[in-house]
């Protein structure tokens, strides 16, 4: 059982919470241009890499805010809980784990406005997190 | 309602047969409640009716702080109970708290608390819900009554950590429940409406051991 920090709540049961999947999957600016693949990557296309993943969780037994975790999918260690909206904390170094090139070209949508800014340390532009935002 | 009523006395007689009528979700457990608490060890029982009142206002708001007016406060994160008298606002979640009244603060028997609550919010930004159907309170008291949760809750209950006047929403025998401390050894616990039978049997179904002498 995993024993998961809830920003509001402290640490409780992960039986309490509930799991949102891939986190930072950004709607389509202008859905009404997709074709029906990449439509389809949009809603059904998900990374799945071994290593770490972030994803959304809702503490649904507990004041029911939704968060985003950077989780180990290998080892369930959890190495970040930040809010919703704000832009995962390790995109300084994006994808370290072996995750397939397929994978990274699915996420296309996701990505596609982060790529430019891979340099160095410092997170994600403020750019990406208006798509983000409009996920909700 | 009170002040269509020609008297006191009339309105007095409605409020009772108000009450008369209802059947509370545990009403069934009342004797097997009865039976299975051991005075001064653990007792449960249920507190019918009591009158609950669902808010949602931002933090810091002027909705808020009017409805902090009515009920003597809102609480500011999770754990805390504000409130004035014998009412009381548990958290819920950011924004989000739970009224707790004595059951002649409803309106059905002559109470104005959520009137007075409605008329604080006026048009802002927030709600007002009556929820006093919504659940129902369980009353653990007794040295034992700490013991008896631990065995469905996984929350650290020790005093040290959960000190009395703290209420936190969380599962209890794997069901979502409000858990609120309310003195040293009582606990008020609030169930949904429906998982009243559930959680009456199986807190009863805990208490069972302390009912025997002590295995040395």
């Amino acid at each position: 059982m995993l024993l998961i920090s809830c920003p509001n709540c402290g640490p409780r049961d992960e039986t309490e919470f509930h799991y949102g999947g891939q986190a930072h999957v950004a709607y389509p600016e202008n859905p009404n241009e997709l074709n029906d693949t990449e439509w389809s990557r949009y809603l059904f296309y998900r990374e799945n890499p071994k290593g770490t993943f972030a994803e959304r969780w809702v503490h649904s037994t507990g004041c029911r805010q939704w968060f985003n975790m950077l989780r180990d999918t290998v080892s369930y260690d959890i190495q970040a809980i930040y809010p919703m909206g704000t832009p995962r904390p390790d995109r300084a170094a994006p994808r370290t784990a072996e995750s397939g090139t397929a994978s990274t070209a699915a996420d296309s949508t996701t990505t596609g406005t982060a790529a430019p800014d891979i340099s160095g340390t410092s997170t994600t532009p403020a750019s990406t997190t208006a798509p983000e935002g409009a996920t909700k | 309602m009170a002040e269509t009523a020609a008297s006191p006395t009339s309105a007095k007689n409605l409020a009772d047969k108000n009450l008369a009528v209802r059947v509370s979700p545990a009403k069934q457990l009342q004797d097997a409640f009865a039976a299975g608490s051991l005075a001064g060890t653990v007792e449960l029982s249920e507190l019918p009716f009591l009158t609950m009142v669902g808010l949602r206002a931002g933090a810091g708001t002027e909705t808020a702080q009017r409805l902090a007016s009515v009920t003597g406060g809102l609480p500011a994160r999770s754990g805390d109970v504000a409130g004035n008298g014998d009412t009381s606002v548990l958290w819920l979640g950011p924004g989000e708290f739970l009224v707790v009244a004595p059951t002649e603060a409803h309106e059905s028997l002559g109470g104005d608390l959520i009137r007075a609550l409605q008329d604080a919010l006026g048009d802002g930004e927030g709600q007002v819900v009556d929820l006093s159907a919504n659940r129902t309170t369980f009353e653990l008291t007794g040295p034992q009554g700490r013991a008896v949760l631990e065995k469905g809750c996984s929350l650290d209950l020790h005093p040290r950590e959960f000190k009395a006047g703290t209420a936190v929403s969380t599962e209890i025998a794997n069901i979502p429940a409000i858990l609120w401390k309310t003195g040293e050894e009582s606990f008020r616990i609030f169930p949904r409406a429906s998982f009243a039978e559930f959680l009456g049997r199986w807190l009863l179904d805990a208490m069972r051991e302390y009912a025997s002498p002590e295995v040395p």
